[in-house]
């Protein structure tokens, strides 16, 4: 089992009498992109919340390379390297990009008081260290001319792009990204895709993606669970959930 | 459309007028064991019928008078400034200059000026500590008065029982307030925005009743009296020396006593705490907390899900604008040579945060200038005797009004990338 990145097992949250998720079921390789999918209201979001540490959940166990997690503090998971963003943009907007982007790597700087007002050396070597790695993921999301622009000014797409930046310059592992598509235009969708490819194939992390758009999800995802109404429904490569006539019937209802 | 300009404008007049006849047309006064009613002058009310008149017409014409505004060309107040590149070359020539001023200045004032400014720079510390809490890191304070009495007491009782000096006590005042700031913020932290103002209001009333009560240690509401001012290298600037074999500035220099030294020195002192706090401040606002703090205030949750943990992060805050309001409040206790509880009344928080507010969340420059305003502008507003918090409240209202961001909006720092 130590090739699991993330395995998730019997997970279930529930508030009060309501049960959200019911003993939900995720792996997630090195390397993958996996897919949670389903109708509005399934629980989703709920699966991520209790995965980074928002929600404690009522059940169940989580395993994030080799350790359990369930439990934890959310600031303690992302540090372990599990890092979310959310389904409406959550970026510092009266900040400029790239303190948006310093303000991530906040445990990777020296934070004592006394190195910073004294300025040492190795507080110096770490926040140049910073801000090379937010130049880099800028960069890479084509954002480095704004670097300098307030985040809350940005158009839509970018504010989109900076949050995956703001991300990865955590130097995580695993990447949940939840409806990332959501308000983007079909050219921006197309660039998104691209951009998880590449994180991918070339920066080797693993994402876990909540999306509505289909032609997304099945186009780059290596597994995909559907989730109805906080149980799970099915799980299998993307052509395998295309064909099952549960997943139709929940998407489509019933003849 | 008309007609509900009309109405509002009707309403607006209305107002005034119980206003005005409220608080200057009639005033109750005690004769003998009763009350009678007194009303202004004639004087008085045609100036009241006036005011009701043009605030009538402003609202009606309200439209008229903003297009009328709107048409008035702008002053570049931007083309005066050097071009950006210059500005930050003079920059250093410009802090010399005004830091040089600021000491040079009080030498040709008189007495009561260079007393007036340095209350007004303990007006600049406590403001500066403030901003830390309420406009980097976002959590509204209403009881900072508290830990300016802790660390004015911390010094007048040091000094009472155990006999320490200023210059001993003013480094316990800021460790002791600091801890207060952590035992306050450690069970409160995790409430938000109204629930912390209410939670700090009580502190600070907390503590006030408690020195107002706890006789035996702080004498009361009598106060204590007769706090030390501080010397300089074991020099005092009062006319004989206190204990014997000590010597006395007048003395030391060879020159004749005169008391505006004490006060001229108790002014330098307080330019060079200022300076310390706003040069601490100014590197904690380009240190990794001081950028932490500003993303706690603008999204906690995206805060959490990058791994920064927000319980340490507003303690730092809290433990820190406390300790400057202790530095401040040591220097004050050693100023007055007098304190009791009524220094520390709510007002004082109020006025501090209205500080904060008027000079713009976060900016240094502004709550310094705000803090000039507010301690500069009662004093000047002296005449106006009972309608000073009147003008004060004009104030506010127009601040609000024309610049909602304060006098000089928090400006980012703008970071270089090599790319």
């Amino acid at each position: 089992m130590s090739q699991l990145l993330l395995d998730v097992n019997g997970l279930t949250m529930r508030f009060g009498g309501l049960v959200a998720v019911d003993h939900v079921d995720l792996a997630v390789k090195h390397r993958q992109v996996v897919s949670i999918i389903g109708p509005n209201g399934a629980g989703k979001t709920t699966v991520f919340n209790c995965l980074s540490g928002f929600y404690i959940p009522s059940d169940g166990s989580v395993v994030f390379s080799g350790e359990q997690v369930a439990g934890m503090k959310d600031y303690q998971i992302s540090r372990k390297g599990l890092v979310r963003t959310f389904q409406h943009v959550r970026l510092f907007s009266k900040m400029t990009v790239i303190e948006n982007m310093l303000v991530a790597q906040h445990r990777h700087l020296k934070t004592d008081l006394i190195s910073g007002l004294l300025k040492t050396s190795s507080y110096r070597r770490l926040e140049q260290e910073a801000m090379d790695r937010a130049a880099y993921w800028l960069k890479e999301m084509d954002l480095l001319q704004y670097a300098n622009r307030e985040a809350g000014n940005l158009a839509y797409g970018q504010q989109r792009r900076l949050e995956i930046a703001r991300c990865m310059v955590t130097q995580p592992q695993l990447l949940l990204l939840d409806e990332p598509a959501a308000g983007l235009n079909p050219n921006e969708t197309k660039e998104l895709d691209e951009l998880i490819v590449r994180l991918r194939d070339e920066h080797e992390i693993s994402v876990l993606l909540i999306e509505h758009d289909m032609k997304l999800v099945m186009g780059i995802s290596d597994h995909i669970y559907v989730i109805a109404q906080g149980a799970p429904l099915a799980n299998g490569t993307p052509d395998e959930v295309k064909n099952n006539p549960d997943v139709i019937k929940a998407y489509l209802g019933e003849e | 459309m008309q007609n509900s300009k009309f109405l509002s404008a009707l309403f607006a007049a209305g107002i005034t007028f119980v206003l005005a006849c409220l608080m200057i047309g009639v005033k109750l006064d005690t004769e003998g064991t009763e009350l009678a009613v007194t009303g202004a002058t004639a004087e008085q009310w045609t100036w009241i019928g006036l005011g009701i008149g043009l605030v009538f017409l402003s609202q009606l014409f309200s439209n008229q008078i903003d297009a009328f505004f709107g048409k008035l060309p702008k002053p570049k107040l931007g083309g005066l400034l050097p071009e950006e590149k210059k500005r930050a070359a003079l920059k250093p020539w410009l802090l010399a200059a005004l830091i040089v001023g600021m000491l040079v200045w009080p030498f040709m004032v008189s007495r009561g000026a260079v007393d007036l400014a340095t209350l007004t720079l303990i007006y600049i510390m406590l403001g500066l500590g403030l901003n830390i809490v309420v406009g980097l890191a976002g959590l509204l304070d209403l009881g900072f008065v508290a830990f300016y009495a802790v660390g004015a007491y911390t010094y007048a009782l040091l000094s009472m029982y155990f006999g320490l000096s200023f210059w001993m006590c003013l480094p316990i005042s800021a460790g002791l307030a600091a801890l207060f700031g952590f035992l306050l913020g450690f069970p409160v932290l995790r409430l938000r925005g109204d629930y912390l103002a209410i939670v700090t209001l009580g502190f600070g009333e907390i503590i006030r009743i408690l020195l107002n009560n706890w006789t035996e240690l702080t004498n009361g509401p009598s106060g204590i009296s007769g706090i030390p001012k501080p010397t300089l290298f074991g020099l005092e600037f009062t006319r004989r020396a206190k204990e014997e074999g000590a010597q006395t500035f007048h003395d030391f220099m060879g020159i004749s006593y005169s008391s505006s030294y004490k006060v001229i020195f108790l002014y330098l002192i307080a330019v060079l705490l200022v300076i310390f706090v706003i040069y601490l401040i100014n590197r904690l606002m380009r240190m990794p907390i001081g950028r932490a703090w500003e993303a706690l205030r603008e999204d906690e949750i995206a805060c959490r899900s990058l791994g920064l943990n927000r319980t340490t992060i507003k303690l730092s805050a809290f433990t820190l604008g406390a300790s400057t309001a202790g530095f401040a409040g040591s220097f004050f206790a050693a100023r007055q040579g007098f304190i009791s509880p009524e220094s520390f009344i709510f007002i004082e928080s109020a006025i501090i945060l209205a500080i904060v507010v008027l000079g713009g969340m976060g900016s240094q420059i502004g709550v310094i200038l705000a803090a000039i305003v507010m301690t500069i502008l009662p004093e000047l507003a002296r005449e106006f005797a009972e309608y000073r918090m009147l003008l004060f409240g004009l104030l506010m209202v127009v601040m609000m009004r024309w610049r909602p961001e304060g006098l000089v909006p928090m400006k980012r720092p703008h970071l270089e990338l090599k790319s």
